[in-house]
């Protein structure tokens, strides 16, 4: 079931999303009448009118889930299913292509080759004017001012349409006729051209890694990919034309020739150390902009004309072969669109970094299912499960095995006809150690269980120690002064600069991570247990005194109870602060648990794995809090009202 | 015999910043025997919450002792209940564990402690409301809550610190007639410090007025009024001729003794 479901995900897509559309008018008319119902009765700035209003609350998800929907494409693949398939195929296209017109003023400015001469020219006047006088003879510098006047004659010989290079024109028309036929073929539009069985089977767009299947599956795709692949013969042919013009034989020979000379004289003085240096790279400099004149790349402008007005129209007749794909792209496919690299086709932009719901919902199902074999977990490791977990493990972890040994006597050592008799305090020590078979308890296994384990064991410890101290801290001078500086100290340093010296000195397993934890709960709960404490009215504990408790019953009966609101507020605190700490920690360090996973997915830039873990990592949040509102209000119904 | 007495009682505060010492009450001498009904009355300023405090054992006096029943006062104890201004109830418990705290404290049986607690209740007027939230409790409610769980303790004095300042004038009325009902059904010393000149009157079989700088018994009246509050009601009490002159006669007193300090100060 669930595969079909993974299958279909872009029609679950389009029966979602119409659905949240419809709930998003129905919510938004409901809260305009309400409103204008209220309207007379509600006075503004009145605190009680924010409560109630279900509506915009519903409004304000459905708004949330439908720009999500949108931006991640996710409306854009419900609908038109086929789109993706088509763009992909026209960036095919632009990918053969963008050699060709990458020469030429198309998604630019300038030809390339107005761009060479300009920037040649000006490199050359820089050149000129910042030639070392010092580090080179009269003679040297004449020279080198002779060579740089070559360089510009490359540029002008080049430039001349006089001087064009008989086969590169004759290439050019060639071409040129070549793409003409392209815009011709997309011009004949795509009747009768079938995408073939391989395109057909491939896996839809979304379900597998690859994004966006490659082969065309519809016949305008076809269409355009043939063109595609017709163009790469004529883009092969494109770039190895060169403007090699026999004006500029002799000048180049010279040039070769006079540089090589510089070369040589360079190796061969004897100049200290920073004369050196100039002189080679200034002569370095010259040969780097007359090798880049050698390379025969600069066109007259005139002999281009007729390849771009070639390529400006099969642009056009690639737009007139797009149809209503251009609009589909415009307003279903926000951000950047289908980019083609060598092996596949993706998307870019929000669609890409903002995953769709359906898909992100459909590789939480692949990781929570707790079928290892099956593909299920993440790296070996269920995402929410249950194991058997040996007694024996839970009693080693309450029995640390320094018990046995300071238990008197001595281990047993082996007997004469080398067996071994274990006496007490080894069967003490076995037990210390988890070998002792006590059956096995059902327990939670998995990568949130992991996370949630260390916060859990954390928030206890903190708890359970934190808040009595806390309590001494508020009615005691000497716990208040003892320990104030301790906590002070390590409080205001943010837990995740502890992280990597404890990291360190616990390793990367749990009790690092619970002890880092536990430091930030620990600080929190004596605080808030301590203020709680030092808020308590006098005239209660007077009161509690001339009631007869002594001293421990009035810690228990009155200042406990009395601290219990900020306590709970405390613990709320701490398991938000935890909760952050921990998911940073697992970055850190680690091999199990949600941040974990995201540090995994963030490496790999698996968008929907780090989706599935924020979400995971909010909806847990959220569940937390929820719990705590709610001891809350059953606990301390009372507060704020003493 | 539980008389409560006072020799040569001496409190001085010393201000830990300037050293400067403030004597709050000076040689405070009386005695209290059972079964009366003290009023304390005075300026701001004139030491009567620290009379109190030093009583319930909550200070420790400078000089001078404070002794009960013979036994000298060293801290709080049962035997001597605390009515506070606002109750000082513990609002995390319902009215019947915050009456029966004491006796929870002393580990009493739970059924015994039940049934005394219907009968407290009961007396000052609260049967049926043992499960309600004190939270949930009025001003005058929560003052009755207070009283039964003074009284359910037993005290031989019942300590009261302007035990019905924050109530309103009707259900301050009802909650006098209530402390007269429970001095004349319990007959235990109760000794009260109010700033109200009538409530001083009204709740006072003696009645102590208490001067400033340094705190002292400036006078002592005898007055008939709480035992005619008895059979009598308050409200015919005040119209009283007798009732009045005292009444003039202490406000005058006591405006007289603000002006001295506004004077000085």
């Amino acid at each position: 079931m669930l595969e079909s479901l993974s299958d279909n995900r872009a029609s679950i897509a389009a029966v979602l999303i119409l659905l949240i559309l419809a709930a998003f008018v129905v919510s938004l008319v409901i809260g305009k009448r309400q409103s204008r119902l209220r309207a007379k009765d509600e006075v503004f700035g009145d605190p009680q009118r924010t409560r109630g209003g279900w509506y915009w609350a519903l409004l304000g998800v459905c708004t949330i889930l439908l720009t999500w929907f949108y931006f991640s494409w996710g409306v854009g693949r419900a609908y038109f299913p086929q789109t993706a398939n088509e763009m992909c195929q026209i960036a095919k296209l632009d990918e053969t292509l963008s050699p060709i017109t990458a020469r030429l003023p198309i998604e630019s400015r300038y030809y390339k080759s107005t761009l060479l001469v300009s920037r040649n020219t000006t490199q050359l006047e820089t050149l000129e004017s910042s030639l070392p006088v010092e580090a080179f003879t009269e003679q040297e510098q004449t020279e080198l001012l002779a060579l740089i006047e070559n360089s510009r004659q490359l540029i002008v010989n080049s430039s001349d349409p006089a001087n064009l290079n008989q086969e590169a024109q004759v290439q050019f028309e060639k071409l040129s006729g070549e793409i003409e036929t392209l815009s011709a073929d997309l011009r004949k539009g795509s009747e009768g051209l079938e995408p073939t069985a391989e395109a057909l089977a491939q896996p839809k767009w979304g379900v597998s890694s690859t994004e966006i299947p490659i082969l065309p599956t519809t016949s305008r795709g076809v269409l355009f990919d043939q063109v595609a692949s017709k163009s790469e013969a004529i883009t092969a042919a494109f770039v190895k034309v060169r403007n090699h013009i026999p004006a500029n034989d002799a000048l180049i020979a010279d040039t070769k020739e006079r540089l090589a000379a510089l070369k040589e004289a360079n190796e061969s003085g004897s100049f200290d150390e920073k004369t050196t240096e100039a002189r080679n790279a200034y002569v370095k400099a010259v040969d780097r902009i007359f090798k880049r004149l050698d390379d025969g790349l600069i066109f007259p402008s005139k002999s281009l004309d007729t390849i771009n007005a070639a390529i400006t129209d099969l642009h056009d007749a690639k737009n007139d072969a797009k149809g209503n794909l251009t609009l589909i792209d415009a307003v279903f496919f926000p951000g950047k669109g289908v980019v083609k690299s060598k092996t596949q086709c993706t998307e870019q932009g929000s669609a890409r970094w903002l995953p769709k719901p359906t898909d992100v919902v459909a590789t939480f199902g692949k990781l929570a299912n707790p079928n290892l074999e099956d593909g299920g977990g993440y790296r070996g490791f269920p995402l929410l499960w249950w194991k058997w977990l040996p007694v024996a493990d839970v009693t080693g972890f309450l029995f640390p095995d320094w018990i046995a040994d300071a238990w008197p006597g001595e281990y047993a050592r082996h007997g004469s006809d080398g067996s071994i008799d274990p006496n007490f305090k080894d069967k003490l020590l076995a037990f210390a150690e988890g070998e002792v078979n006590l059956g096995s308890i059902p327990m939670l296994d998995g990568h949130i269980w992991d996370s949630l384990f260390r916060v859990l064991v954390a928030l206890a410890l903190g708890i359970l120690l934190g808040v009595p101290l806390g309590l001494f801290m508020g009615v005691s001078k000497f716990f208040k002064s003892f320990f104030d500086p301790l906590i002070e100290l390590y409080r205001p340093v943010p837990p995740l600069a502890w992280a990597p010296l404890i990291l360190t000195i616990f390793g990367i397993k749990d009790d690092g991570k619970i002890f880092l934890l536990f430091m930030v709960a620990f600080a929190i709960m004596v605080i808030s247990a301590r203020t709680g404490a030092s808020g308590t009215q006098l005239s209660k504990i007077r009161a509690a005194h001339s009631l007869g408790s002594t001293d421990r019953q009035i810690m228990w009966n009155v200042i406990f109870p009395n601290a219990l609101p900020e306590i709970l507020t405390g613990i709320r605190i701490a398991i938000g602060v935890c909760w952050g700490t921990l998911v940073a920690a697992e970055m850190l360090a680690g091999t199990t648990g949600v941040g974990f996973i995201e540090n995994i997915a963030r490496t790999v830039s698996d968008y929907e794995l780090i989706w599935v873990t924020i979400l995971i990592m909010g909806i847990l949040g959220l569940v937390f809090d929820l719990m705590m509102r709610w001891v809350i209000d059953k606990t301390i119904p009372w507060r704020g009202k003493g | 015999m539980a008389d409560l007495v006072c020799k040569n009682l001496n409190m001085t505060f010393t201000n830990p910043q300037t050293g400067d010492a403030v004597e709050a009450l000076k040689d405070i001498n009386f005695n209290l025997s059972k079964g009366e009904l003290l009023s304390v009355l005075g300026p701001s300023g004139c030491g009567k919450t620290t009379l109190l405090n030093l009583l319930a054992g909550f200070l420790n006096p400078t000089s001078g002792e404070a002794s009960l029943g013979g036994k000298q006062i060293e801290g709080p104890g049962v035997e001597r209940g605390m009515v506070f201004q606002q109750g000082a109830l513990f609002e995390w418990l319902p009215v019947s564990k915050n009456v029966d705290y004491g006796l929870r404290m002393k580990k009493t049986d739970p059924a015994e402690s039940r049934v005394l607690v219907e009968k407290w209740l009961d007396i000052v007027g609260l049967q049926g409301f043992g499960d309600t939230p004190t939270y949930q409790l009025s001003g005058g409610m929560q003052q009755r809550v207070a009283l039964a769980r003074c009284l359910i303790n037993d005290p031989d004095v019942i300590l009261m610190d302007e035990p019905l300042g924050a109530l309103d004038a009707l259900t301050r009325e009802k909650m006098q007639s209530l402390v007269l009902e429970l001095w004349k059904e319990t007959g235990k010393t109760i000794m009260i410090i109010t700033h109200s000149v009538e409530e001083a009157l009204l709740l006072g079989e003696r009645l102590f007025v208490m001067a400033p700088r340094p705190g002292r018994i400036h006078k002592e009246y005898n007055l008939p009024f709480a035992e005619r509050g008895l059979s009598e009601s308050l409200r015919d009490i005040k119209q009283d001729a007798h009732f009045s002159q005292v009444r003039e006669e202490i406000l005058t007193m006591i405006w007289n003794m603000e002006e001295e300090i506004m004077g000085r100060a």
